[in-house]
């Protein structure tokens, strides 16, 4: 691949650029390069570190020993590199690890904008990305690409899952607490489409900056409204203080008030701690505790990391097994071969349950509806959520969208 | 919009609460701009190992040091946590700052950014980055009923402290003797030097302040804003918009600005949600067409 | 042929046969210096030769980049879309500098520095707000269009267009420096009182410098854009201001190379840190410390300063004492 650069400048005069590789045998070989190399491209250093980072890397080598860490008897090799959150440092890496570093595979990407740059550029160079910590719906609709798959959860999920739940419990009157950007606005429309969609009524929003640092006026104001239900549509240190602050005024301490973060990681949970966080629901893509395999899967992770995956971290897990199962099916490490295997599979691992992976790039599989346990509850640290339901993934998972080329194809 | 007045007064009240913040940090930088001139970058990531070092005392140095019971409280905290970063920020004064007295601004500005950049990292990567809960201590939990609404007792303690320290601060550094050696200092530090003033530690003490100030800020922030170690740095651009609207050096102006543009971000709260970071910039470039010299500022 | 024009001529044929010598350097790596390298210069143009320290560079590139961006998504596969969108970048960040800078001149030194970073925040607010920045996806995709019928979708033929397109803005930096207006922006620099006295509006020649510079970081900026096929908040965020002044630092304040190669070093050391992670931000951090602790005139400006203090002490002159004064004198060649 190395060359590819130097084929396009002596193209014209040349031949097609793949003949002035320098190993030209290897074309014929299954796997491309002679290795097949996965790279986990993610926040080290910053504000997504926690339920990303190296426990991502840390995951997908777990998935790789698993798999003996050889595919069609050509190794299998990790890179991890910090985008630092900025989408040319992204782009810039993806470029050169698949020009030069033999990748094939890139995942987690835990902005949107980190995931949208790498997913075009894969496109160009016909290789694969699986976003584990990527939830923006650009991704599947007007931005999808038929070489990625989402492979966790995207907004509309997270949306549904928690505000269908709910309504389900007779809380039909709704505010909304939004961060103001795209990710906020995005989990903020499904929401409230769904709560109309019930017969439900949205009393009101409150559209903070990112990052926000007290949120009290909005809980306030939230509170005010006499909705039933108080749903944060931000994420990580937003949801932190909304909900701490919101505790620190009594408010969602009753029954007839409830808080619900429609995006937490059990990062998040940790953080604020159950007094804080108790009894909240939220729907996630994978609890540790769930069953016997994701304990199996979650004690490797632990003796490692020593703490417990996050739903993203895991997914990297399960985006990786998957990867390399279907290589192995379709026998060749060629990006399209090994989509097209990836769609015909169900996927059924310690993290991911009956998934499907669409056309349009999105895994449906089910969800876990959560509450968090009362602190007298929790037996362990880490030990923090009740499973309250399994979710469909036709229930949660939004239709196919026109806005994406490959749906219209059927 | 149909807002009560009772909701109004409500999140007028909130904005006060910020507006300490904003106060108490800005007096800080202030303080250190008008005797060191001197942008203290390193601002916000005093104020964080401020409210680090608080947690810390409260839950983890027990365990570190094989005494699981031990544990520096809130109070202690208080005094303790600040007098720390103060003098974390007199020895990075003594050994880096010192040598750029007689160089340009940018050259202090540019060096507390990287000491800013380097203690954010190292916090981050002993403590990830979402952050510690803080419990406020037992006397101020929970609320208090001020009239118009149920007000965390917490958050009235705040609200007194602050004001008191800088209503302190202000009396120290324009009502006393002390206070016009300082500013003296600035003016004319040979002079003050001829005087008997030793006046390289006097400047090292008004930084440690000005330091002192942020971690004080810091450990009330403590159990209102979750500690992480980037809490500091999201604040600092808000609180520099401060110092500039209130012109920079004037300790008064920092004091006043700050607490109105926590009045006005309440309100824009209440209107404009969206707007409410934003609105602080506005209001300093419309500020500095009226008045260049900031509200408050003597410079013209 | 000055020097100057001469070392630019050396850098140029180095970087002409880099696509050949596979595993020398990644040409993208290079697209992505000459990128920063400009954006350095243009900097550098404001606070090394004018002595104006801006916290809005990043205002300039990234509007820029939207603007050319959003452009071309819309008008790429027009034959006239790519210099159409490539101006109007250009364009733009010249009046987001003119706006900035009109306001920011009213005060001086520092206070200066502090409203441009406010201001600048304004400017990321609004590219956060409106629709057509893509709020924090960004753009993606953006198409690089064609220039006099060649093609850019080929990374080679962007390549060179990128280095001719940097050459270009180069050189322009060089010019400005080198004209009786650059001579009379340094007289403002070392003495803004003197050159009032001498009958010159400061005023508007520091708001002129501030404009070039803004247009010159908003061409770095586009044709980043294109280059990269994306922007996005990052290219209008503080931390990118930030990075600009340690580029500008680390390579040589007031120096006509020292702004590219800081960005050369910074660029590199970014993606060489991206897989040792973790300690990212402490690395830079340092770097700061040390940079301005022991190490003011930057590498470029080290490197002049010991072949000048050599020169003097050939000619068996006595040594001047080295000037405390930390503005760096103009070194250029």
């Amino acid at each position: 691949m190395r060359s590819r650069f130097i084929g396009y400048v002596l193209g014209a005069s040349l031949a097609s650029a793949p003949f002035l590789g320098p190993f030209p045998a290897l074309a014929a070989e299954p796997v491309s390069d002679g290795v097949v190399k996965i790279g986990i491209l993610n926040d080290l250093s910053g504000i997504y570190s926690d339920f990303t980072g190296r426990g991502s890397a840390v995951a997908a080598q777990i998935a790789i020993d698993e798999m003996g860490g050889k595919v069609l008897g050509a190794p299998v090799e990790l890179i991890a590199a910090d985008h630092q959150n900025k989408p040319d440092i992204a782009a810039n890496l993806a470029r050169e690890w698949f020009d030069q570093g033999k990748v094939d595979m890139i995942a987690d990407f835990p902005t949107s904008s980190t995931a949208l740059a790498v997913m075009e550029i894969a496109k160009q160079k016909n290789r694969v990305t699986m976003l584990s910590a990527g939830v923006a719906m650009a991704a599947i609709n007007e931005k999808c690409s038929p070489l990625n798959a989402q492979w966790m959860v995207n907004t509309y999920a997270l949306a549904a899952g928690t505000a269908k739940a709910l309504l389900k419990t007779g809380r039909k009157t709704w505010y909304f607490v939004t961060a103001d950007y795209t990710f906020g606005h995005s989990l903020e429309k499904d929401a409230s489409a769904m709560v109309e969609a019930e017969g439900g009524k949205v009393l009101g929003v409150s559209r903070h900056p990112f990052p926000g640092g007290d949120f009290s006026s909005f809980m306030l104001k939230a509170q005010g409204s006499g909705a039933q239900v108080i749903a944060l549509a931000n994420a990580g240190s937003d949801t932190i203080n909304a909900v701490k602050q919101a505790a620190e005024y009594g408010i969602g301490r009753s029954d007839k008030q409830v808080i619900a973060p429609l995006l937490t990681y059990i990062t998040d949970v940790k953080s604020l701690g159950l007094a804080k966080a108790q009894d909240m629901y939220l729907t996630e893509a994978f609890y540790w505790d769930y069953d016997d395999r994701s304990r199996a899967f979650a004690e490797k992770y632990f003796a490692k990391m020593k703490r417990m995956p996050s739903a993203s971290q895991a997914a990297v897990y399960s985006a990786a097994l998957s990867y390399l199962k279907a290589i192995e099916a379709a026998g060749t490490d060629e990006a399209g071969a090994v989509m097209a295997k990836l769609r015909g599979m169900t996927i059924d691992d310690a993290v991911i349950r009956n998934g499907r992976l669409r056309a349009d790039g999105a895994l449906v599989h089910d969800m876990l509806l959560l509450q968090v346990k009362k602190p007298a509850e929790s037996k362990r640290d880490w030990d923090f959520y009740n499973v309250r339901a399994v979710l469909k993934g036709d229930d949660v998972f939004p239709k196919p969208s026109d806005s994406c080329p490959l749906n219209a194809k059927g | 919009m149909d807002i009560t007045l009772q909701a109004f007064m409500a999140q007028l009240t909130i904005g006060l609460i910020g507006g300490c913040f904003y106060a108490l940090l800005s007096m800080g930088l202030a303080i250190i701009f008008g005797l060191l001139n001197i942008i203290n970058f390193t601002h916000g990531a005093q104020f964080m190992m401020a409210a680090f070092l608080a947690w810390i005392g409260l839950t983890q140095i027990g365990p570190w040091l094989g005494y699981p019971d031990f544990q520096i409280n809130f109070w202690v905290a208080l005094v303790l946590a600040p007098l720390c970063v103060a003098l974390f920020g007199m020895v990075i004064e003594r050994t880096l700052l010192r040598r750029l007295y007689h160089l340009d601004h940018l050259y202090g500005l540019l060096l507390t950014f990287g000491v800013a950049l380097v203690m954010e990292g190292a916090f981050r990567y002993a403590f990830g980055v979402s952050g510690q809960g803080y419990e406020p201590p037992e006397i101020l939990q929970g609320p208090v009923d001020v009239g118009f609404m149920l007000l965390p007792k917490y958050r009235v303690f705040v609200v007194a402290a602050s004001l008191l320290i800088c209503f302190f601060t202000w009396y120290l550094f324009e009502r006393t003797k002390l206070g016009a050696y300082l500013r003296a200092g600035t003016e004319n530090p040979r002079l003050l030097q001829a005087f008997g003033i030793n006046v390289p530690v006097m400047i090292t003490l008004t930084y440690g302040f000005g330091v002192a100030l942020a971690g004080i800020a810091g450990v009330l922030a403590a159990p209102i804003m979750q500690v992480t170690p980037l809490m500091g740095g999201n604040l600092l651009n808000i609180v520099f918009a401060v110092v500039v609207i209130g012109g920079l050096g004037s300790i008064l102006g920092a004091m006043m600005t700050g607490l109105a543009l926590g009045l006005i971000e309440g309100l824009t709260k209440v209107v404009y949600p969206e707007a409410s970071t934003v609105v602080v910039f506005v209001i300093m470039a419309l500020a500095l067409l009226v008045r260049p010299a900031g509200l408050f500022g003597r410079e013209a | 042929m000055s020097n100057t024009f001469k070392i630019v001529l050396v850098l140029v044929g180095l970087a002409l046969v880099v696509p050949f010598v596979p595993g020398l350097i990644y040409p993208v790596f290079v697209m992505k210096v000459m990128c920063y390298g400009l954006f350095a210069c243009a900097f550098n143009l404001l606070l090394g030769f004018t002595g104006l320290v801006s916290f809005a560079h990043a205002a300039f590139l990234g509007s820029a980049g939207y603007v050319t961006g959003a452009l071309m998504i819309r008008f790429g596969n027009h034959p006239l879309g790519m210099p159409a969108a490539f101006a109007a970048g250009v364009a733009a960040a010249a009046l987001v500098g003119l706006a900035i800078g009109g306001l920011a001149i009213r005060r001086r030194g520092i206070y200066f520095a502090m409203i441009t970073l406010a201001l600048s925040q304004i400017v990321y607010f609004l590219a956060v707000q409106f629709r057509w920045t893509g709020g924090e996806d960004g753009l993606q995709g953006i198409p690089r269009g064609s220039l006099f019928g060649l093609d850019l979708s080929s990374d080679t033929v962007m390549y060179y267009v990128t280095l001719a397109l940097f050459a270009a803005g180069f050189l322009f930096v060089d010019r400005v420096v080198h004209s009786p207006f650059g001579q009379i922006l340094q007289a403002v620099r070392d003495n803004e009182a003197r050159a009032t006295s001498l009958g010159y509006d400061t005023d508007r020649f520091k708001r002129l410098a501030f404009v070039i510079s803004a247009a010159v970081a908003g061409y770095a900026g586009a044709m980043k854009a294109l280059v990269f096929q994306l922007v996005s908040l990052n290219d209008v965020s503080l931390h990118t201001s930030t990075e600009v002044v340690l580029m500008t630092l680390l390579g040589g304040v007031g120096t006509i190379f020292g702004p590219l190669l800081g960005a050369g070093l910074v660029v590199g050391l970014q993606n060489y840190l991206a897989t040792i992670g973790d300690l990212v931000t402490v690395v830079i951090g340092l770097i700061f410390i040390v940079c301005v602790s022991f190490f003011r005139r930057g590498i470029v400006g080290e490197f002049l300063h010991l072949r000048r203090r050599r020169a003097e002490r050939h000619k068996r002159r006595p040594v001047r004492n080295a000037t405390r004064d930390p503005a760096p004198a103009a070194e250029a060649a």
